[in-house]
Order: C-alpha cells, then sequence, then structure tokens
C-alpha cells in the first residue's frame, strides 16, 4: 500500500475519503500518484499562506508584545498612551496590520487584527459590536466575492481564523461578566482562544486555581471554544482536542526583549529581568507560551483556517443565503430560486483554498 | 534698673554644688536640651566660669551683641566691666556678656530700638512641663486609636492581601470580608458598589488600635460602570454627617468615644499594573473622592512590572493626575521639622504612587531565611525588601509616621470643608461680627457716637412735631380769626341795619307820621297807644 507522508500531525475534524462507498483496489506496480502531495506542497509554497489572527482585550494586558513575542519580530507598538493630553479612544476600533514572514521555505502573510479601545471606557456596554461586526464584515465580502459571476482566481482571505482574547489576571476570581458577555458573542463568529494575561502576576496555585475556576464559567455559560469536537474525529483527534482543552486558557507571558541567560551566557532568551528573578518565556515552568505556540504555529495553523472556512463561514453563508431567499421570496415568488446557484461541493480541501 | 531677675533662692541652684534633688536627674537631660537651644552667649557664658541660676531673661535682637549691650543701663555695664573676671554675683548680673568683648558705652549713646523681640527664656533649673508629651502618650495610650481605611479598586487586584500585610493578621479572620463572593452574572444580579466594613482592635506594645477596614466590592467590575463612585463617595459623606451631627448634639460625650470617629481617614486607590497609563475609570472616581479623603494611589501587583517599567508607568500616573489636577495626599512640610522628616517626606512623594505587593505567606529562601513573599518559578519576591516593592514606604508612611498626620487632615481640612459647604449650602452665612475685636475703648467710643446719633434724631424729631404742631395751631387760629372777622362783619352789618332802621324810625317819630304799621307795633315797639 501506499503510504501518504503526512504534511503535518493530523489535525482534528478533517474529513477522509475511505468514509464514501468504494472498494478498495490494491495497485499492480509503480502508478506515480503518491507524489501528488509533494506537487500540493510545492504549489502551496509558491502561493504562500494567509493567516489572519485577532488580538481582543483591554489595554495594558500586553496583547501587542504578546504577538510580537510569538512571531518573534516587532510587529505591533506596545507602548499605549504616552501622553496625559493624548484623547483616550471612545469606542472599540479595528486596526489591521499585514506582514509576510518567511520561515524555511514557507511564506506566510500574516495580517493582525488589534483592537484598542476595546472596554477601555467606564460604561463598556456594547464594545464588543465593532468587533463581532468586523469579523461578519469579513465573511460578507467573501461571499459577495465568491457570488459574483466573475470571479477572481484566488479570492483574498481576509476572514479570521483565529481570535485570541485576553483575560486579565484577577487573582481567585473567574472570568468576569463583560469576559462572558463577550466570549459568548465572539464564538459563535470566530475560532476563540481565551489566554491568560501576564501570569507572571499569579503563582502557580494561583493559576491552577484561576484556570479551574474559567474553565467551570466556560461550562456554566455555555461557551464553545476552539477546538471544537466534530462527529467525525479519530481517537488520536479526540486525545489532542482534550489534551488542548485541559490547557485552556492558556498562561502567557509576553516578552519581546531578548538578553542572555544568566546562567548560560552564551545563550540568548526572551524573558523578563526583575530584581528578584528572571522569567524565561520559553520556559514551561515559568509559563505556557510554548504550549500555545505549538497549539497555535506547529499543530493547528492549518486547521484554524480549515474551521473557519467550514464551519463558521459556512455557517454564515447558509444563514445569509436562506435570509435572502426569504425576504426575496416575500417579494416576489419566481425570482427566489435564482438567488440559490447550484454550488458544487466547495469542499476544495486539497486543490486551493 | 536691670532687667528683672527673680531671687534665685525661689529656684534649685545648679551654681556651685549639686542638690540632692531627686527630680534633677530627670531633669538634667531636659534642661540640656532647652539649654541646647539657647544663644550663642549662654554658652560663652558657660566658658566665662560665670553661672546663672534661676530663669534668666535675654532679649534677643536681630541685630549684635553691641546694640543689644546698649539697652544696659550704664550703671550695670561699669559694673559688669569691673566684674569681667571675676564671677559675678548672681544676683546683679542678669544679662551675660561675652568675655571677648569689652563694651565702653557711654550714657550718651542713643539705645537702639530693638528691631524684632523674641522674650525666650532658658531653663537651667528643673521645671517639669517637657513631660507633657509623655502624659499625652500615657493618656491617649490608655484611650487608644482609631483609624479607618477604606480601599478601592477592582476585584483581584490584592486589597484584601495588602491590607492583612499592612497590619499582618488577617482581618478575614476576625469577621467576615466578603472578597471572594461570587454572586455570579446574568441581568438579574444586581450591579451595585457594595460598602462593606470590618473593624479589628489591634495592639502593639501596649498601643491598642480599632482599625476600621472599609471595603468597596463591586467596583468597576461589571460593563457598565457609570457611577460607580458615587455609593462610595456617599458612603464618606455620610460618614462625615454622622459626624457632624454628634458634634451638633445637646450632649457631646459621644464624641470622646472612639467609635464614634467613622470619618475615613486614608483611601488607598488600587490602580491595575498596565505599564500604560491610567484608565478613565480611575480618573473618574480619583477626581471625584480627592476632595473628601487622603487619597493615596497605589499600583498592585507591582510584580509584574519590571525596573524600567515602573519607573515608566510612574511617572506616566503621575502625570496623568497632574494633568487632571486630581489632588493625592501629600505630607505637609512644617518650618521646624528636622532634617531627616524632611528627607523622608521627599522620599514618599519620590516614590508615589507606591507599587506594592502583597502576601502573608512565609517563604523560606534558599539561604535559610524566612520572609513574608510570593514564590515564583523563577524566584522569589520579597514583600519587606525595599528593593523589590515599595511596601515598606507604605507601610511607614500610613501606619508609622503618619497615621497622625491623616487623622490630623480629615478632621481638620476635610471635614471642615465639608461642613462649611454643608452649612452655606442650607442658608447659615458668615457671621463676621462675631470676629470683631472688642476693646473697651472702641466699644465706648462706639456707644457714645450711638448715643448721640440717637438724641440728635430725637431732637430732630421733636423738632418736627413741634414745627408740626405750631403749624396746626397758627392754621386753628388763623381759621378762628377768619370766623371772628366773619362774624364781626354779620354783626355790625346787622348793627348797621337796625342803626339805619331806629334812625328811620326815629326820622319818622320826630317828623310825627301817624302812620304807624299795625304790624311793627305789634312787634313790640312801643307804642304811644293810639
Amino acid at each position: 500500500m501506499a503510504s501518504v507522508a503526512p504534511l503535518s500531525p493530523r489535525p482534528a475534524g478533517s474529513f477522509s475519503i475511505e468514509n464514501e462507498q468504494a472498494p478498495s483496489v490494491p495497485l499492480g506496480g509503480y502508478v506515480g500518484f503518491q507524489t501528488i502531495t509533494d506537487q500540493i506542497q510545492k504549489r502551496m509554497l509558491q502561493r504562500g499562506f494567509e493567516f489572519n489572527i485577532m488580538v481582543v482585550g483591554q489595554s495594558g494586558l500586553g496583547k501587542s508584545t504578546f504577538i510580537n513575542t510569538l512571531f518573534n519580530a516587532s510587529l505591533l507598538s506596545s507602548t499605549g498612551r504616552t501622553l496625559p493630553t493624548t484623547p483616550i479612544p471612545q469606542t472599540t476600533s479595528i486596526s489591521t496590520t499585514t506582514h509576510t514572514l518567511t520561515e524555511g521555505p514557507v511564506r506566510l502573510h500574516l495580517s493582525i487584527t488589534d483592537t484598542p479601545g476595546f472596554a477601555d471606557t467606564i460604561n463598556n456596554d456594547r464594545c464588543w459590536d465593532p468587533i463581532v461586526k468586523y469579523i461578519k464584515d469579513q465573511h460578507s465580502a467573501f461571499l459577495r466575492k465568491e457570488l459574483t459571476a466573475q470571479r477572481e482566481s484566488r479570492i483574498r482571505d481576509t476572514r479570521i481564523h483565529c481570535c485570541l482574547y485576553f483575560v486579565k489576571p484577577r487573582g481567585g476570581r473567574g472570568l468576569s461578566e463583560l469576559d462572558v458577555m463577550v466570549l459568548k458573542k465572539l464564538a459563535d463568529v470566530v475560532n476563540v482562544v481565551p489566554v491568560i494575561a501576564k501570569s507572571d502576576s499569579l503563582t502557580l496555585e494561583e493559576r491552577a486555581e484561576v484556570k479551574e475556576l474559567i474553565r467551570s464559567d466556560f461550562q456554566k455559560y455555555g461557551i464553545n471554544l476552539y477546538p471544537y469536537s466534530a462527529p467525525f474525529m479519530t481517537d488520536d483527534d479526540s486525545a489532542i482536542n482534550h489534551q488542548i482543552h485541559s490547557l485552556i486558557p492558556f498562561c502567557v507571558i509576553g516578552a519581546s526583549s531578548s538578553f542572555p541567560h544568566p546562567s548560560h551566557p552564551q545563550k540568548l532568551i526572551r524573558g523578563r529581568r526583575t530584581r528578584w528573578g528572571v522569567i524565561d518565556v520559553e520556559d514551561e515552568r515559568h509559563c505556557e507560551f510554548v504550549y500555545l505556540r505549538n497549539f497555535l504555529m506547529v499543530t493547528h495553523l492549518y486547521d484554524l483556517i480549515d474551521t473557519t472556512r467550514e464551519v463558521h463561514y459556512e455557517g454564515f453563508r447558509a444563514k445569509q443565503l436562506l435570509a435572502l431567499k426569504e425576504s426575496s421570496a416575500g417579494g416576489n415568488a419566481g425570482q427566489g430560486q435564482q438567488q440559490q446557484p447550484g454550488r458544487p461541493s466547495s469542499r476544495q480541501a486539497l486543490g486551493g483554498y | 534698673m536691670s532687667a528683672t531677675v527673680p531671687h534665685p533662692s525661689l529656684f534649685p541652684s545648679t551654681s556651685g554644688g549639686q542638690t540632692a534633688d531627686p527630680l534633677q536627674s530627670l531633669g538634667e537631660p531636659i534642661g540640656a536640651t532647652i539649654t541646647a537651644t539657647a544663644t550663642r552667649m549662654s554658652s560663652e557664658r558657660g566658658s566665662d566660669g560665670t553661672e546663672e541660676s534661676g530663669v534668666m531673661v535675654q532679649r534677643e535682637h536681630v541685630e549684635e551683641d553691641e546694640a543689644y549691650m546698649s539697652l544696659q543701663s550704664p550703671h550695670e555695664v561699669r559694673e559688669l566691666q569691673t566684674q569681667a573676671s571675676a564671677p559675678t554675683s548672681p544676683v546683679e548680673s542678669s544679662t551675660p556678656i561675652p568675655s571677648s568683648t569689652v563694651v565702653d558705652l557711654t550714657p550718651a549713646e542713643a539705645p537702639k530700638p530693638p528691631v524684632k523681640e523674641i522674650i525666650r527664656k532658658t531653663i537651667t533649673g528643673y521645671v517639669g512641663f517637657a513631660n507633657l508629651p509623655n502624659q499625652w502618650h500615657r493618656k491617649a495610650t490608655a484611650k487608644g486609636f482609631a483609624f479607618n481605611l477604606m480601599v478601592c479598586g477592582e476585584s483581584g487586584l490584592g486589597k484584601t492581601t495588602l491590607v492583612n500585610t499592612l497590619f499582618a493578621k488577617s482581618l478575614e479572620d476576625q469577621g467576615v470580608l466578603p472578597s471572594k463572593v461570587d454572586k455570579g452574572i446574568g441581568p438579574e444580579v444586581p450591579k451595585t458598589v457594595e460598602i462593606t466594613n470590618i473593624t479589628a482592635n489591634i495592639e502593639e506594645s501596649g498601643v491598642r488600635c480599632r482599625l476600621t477596614v472599609v471595603d468597596t466590592p463591586g467596583f468597576g467590575d461589571y460593563i457598565n460602570n457609570d457611577l460607580a463612585w458615587r455609593p462610595i463617595l456617599d458612603n464618606v459623606e455620610k460618614r462625615f454627617n454622622d459626624y457632624l451631627d454628634a458634634e451638633n448634639a445637646p450632649t457631646r460625650t459621644q464624641l470622646r468615644n472612639l467609635e464614634t470617629d467613622k470619618r475615613i481617614h486614608a483611601l488607598l486607590y488600587f490602580i491595575q499594573p498596565t505599564g500604560h497609563s491610567l484608565k478613565p475609570i480611575d480618573i473618574e472616581v480619583m477626581k471625584r473622592l480627592c476632595d473628601r479623603v487622603n487619597l493615596i494611589p497605589v499600583i498592585a501587583k507591582a510584580d509584574t512590572l519590571t525596573d524600567d517599567e515602573v519607573n515608566t508607568f510612574k511617572a506616566r500616573v503621575r502625570a496623568d493626575i497632574e494633568h487632571h489636577g486630581i489632588k493625592t495626599y501629600k505630607p505637609e512640610e512644617n518650618d521646624y521639622d528636622d532634617e531627616d522628616t524632611i528627607m523622608e517626606n521627599r522620599e514618599f512623594m519620590a516614590k508615589m504612587p507606591f507599587a506594592v505587593v502583597g502576601s502573608l505567606t512565609q517563604i523560606e529562601l534558599p539561604g535559610g531565611r524566612r520572609v513574608r513573599g510570593r514564590k515564583y518559578p523563577w524566584g522569589v519576591i520579597e514583600v519587606d525588601n525595599e528593593d523589590h516593592c515599595d511596601f515598606v514606604k507604605l507601610r511607614e508612611m500610613l501606619v508609622r509616621t503618619h497615621m497622625e498626620e491623616l487623622k490630623d487632615r480629615t478632621a481638620q481640612t476635610l471635614y471642615e470643608s465639608y461642613r462649611t459647604e454643608k452649612l452655606m449650602a442650607m442658608g447659615i452665612s458668615q457671621d463676621a461680627s462675631v470676629f470683631k475685636e472688642i476693646s473697651p475703648q472702641a466699644k465706648l467710643e462706639e456707644e457714645r457716637q450711638l448715643h448721640e446719633a440717637k438724641l440728635a434724631k430725637m431732637e430732630n424729631e421733636m423738632k418736627l412735631v413741634f414745627a408740626q404742631k405750631v403749624a396746626e395751631k397758627e392754621q386753628k387760629l388763623r381759621q378762628s380769626e377768619e370766623e371772628l372777622y366773619a362774624r364781626h362783619r354779620e354783626m355790625k352789618e346787622q348793627l348797621e341795619k337796625q342803626k339805619q332802621e331806629i334812625e328811620q324810625k326815629k326820622i319818622r317819630i320826630e317828623a310825627g307820621t301817624p302812620t304807624m304799621e299795625v304790624k311793627t307795633g305789634k312787634r313790640g315797639k312801643f307804642s304811644l297807644g293810639r
């Protein structure tokens, strides 16, 4: 049997062709289609990947620093409001910056969407509205581009693939009222990964306590977080999922400056230097940054993009088209059907996306 | 002639020989400290070999000794001069002279008037009122102190832990400090800021303190935090109101109890260690509260900030505070403070807002030392170490040095301004006459003037009345005069008429006209009977 060298460890939620009704036939000799994976890989490397990540949280929680740490590059400015005369933003605004990162042969077009002004005023009612609207707008733009008669060959994907929600490290307490509200709204439209910011203010016992409280809050308020459990999942995938869910929310510390390690001066580490100790961001005993990085970058990067397309975008699309159909059915009955173009399987899982 | 000097026998003499005075040993250091503040002259007096007993009156001048000397009478000067080297008799020499200067003053020299005259009594004998602070101390410790501290800040910033650390006691054991009560989240949960009280009596070396900590759970925790400051401000003002009522009550024995003073003496406001700057809610609340309480901003959970971050953050917070005109608590600078206190106060001001960490747990360091701190995988932060955080400074200021000043400022400045505002709003205006100086002379003058004014007024009045009456009378008389004239004329006319008639009659009678009217006869005229 031809064995397929995997591109990456099998992510959860992928469809397998063996589920279809077709007998498997052994091959008599060499055919050569096993190199299709290399061809695909080459094409994908040529095209580059697009990844859109959004960070949501109050100002001063270390979002920009964390992004800089995650991608090991200075991507966002992390100084905040410097002068007392600078006005404090009264509403949440959305600002997107795009960078192209290259690691090895892979080119990544990274878009980071920041939300300055989120929850920064005294009355934060509906401060999440601009965020949800932005996410839906991206879906809507993509849908419109898909539905036009003459489509571009490759539609630029601006849909948010992952949303990192930063939770304030409150000792001995779970989610705040604002957190619950925003998480509920966001979990419906985007893959949300909650993160406990600035966790160097919590000792290890406090972290465990806070995580327990937050996890019980997730269950209590019915917040459905990525990775989602899908009906067709292998045991490996479920195990990985379970493991991830036991780590959520991740306790992270952000540090963008590097300095030599105190005991091994030749090694440069990224961390924070205080008078009572040196924090190494990449040390698992200090914080869970490496786990989060592995999760986001190494194992689940492609799955995030996939899930956005398959779950969130499809859900949005279905709702939109049904709504359109109903509205036009109410207006004029005949033209309703035209709005729903016959669509072959849009699961272009492997060939272009 | 000379300045008055009490007879030396009234005071125990310290010159030449020690009196067996049991209090002397106690008085010595006190006396020493007092004489330490004496002027240069008295020290030179000591070197002179002369010793005065009793109280010396020194007239100090801004000028030098020469001018000072000029006040002495010539007799005295000569006497002193003759006895310059020999020990002077205590009675005579009331004013010492430096042995170095030999003054030759002639009586003709006009004495220069002193520019500034301060009479300071230098005590060389023992009086004992320097024991006054001890007496106050004893009485106050018997009574105990009360201190009311309010903590304000979002939940999870370590307020309770810090208060426990400050007073080295877990106040949760004393009562219910509902810091971590989970009320749940939902539309039916009331979204208000509560005010909770917890009181504990703590004692250290015989000094008892009745400590009240007021917590504000729910502050800043909701989505909508508008008017989060209102319950806090209302509570502070209510405490002022209660005290005002107690002060205005007919019987004020309550005021001597510790429990009556519930006014908040200090408010610790906890700032989130974002590293950027103040949040809008911080600015809003601090602006509202700074006029009613001693506001001490504190950066919570300072173990998340490195050195540089702490300094930048503090600078930005201070800039924000200044920009918005928030009046935080500043230790007062007095003129007669000693160097140490001034240095201390400057250090406090430089470190504000204090970046603190709180912890009650004892950690054992690798070296074997046990410290209060927080243990992380990368190290242990010590709460009591000044290099690690500003907790020690905060405790110094709040508990050890400035507690009384905080209470004083609350009572004098904050409470008084509240009281003034409230009473003026009620319509009670300032009665300036209460402050007028009353000297008998001025009072007499005033009274005299008033009296004269009164008399003048009366005089005027009487004149008016008189004139009025005169006019009236005049008018009346004129009227009656006219009437009289009228009557007179009338009567005159009548008489004339009668006269004419009679004349006619006379003529007729003389003419002998017989014709007489019968009528007239009947009228009673005399008829001859024809």
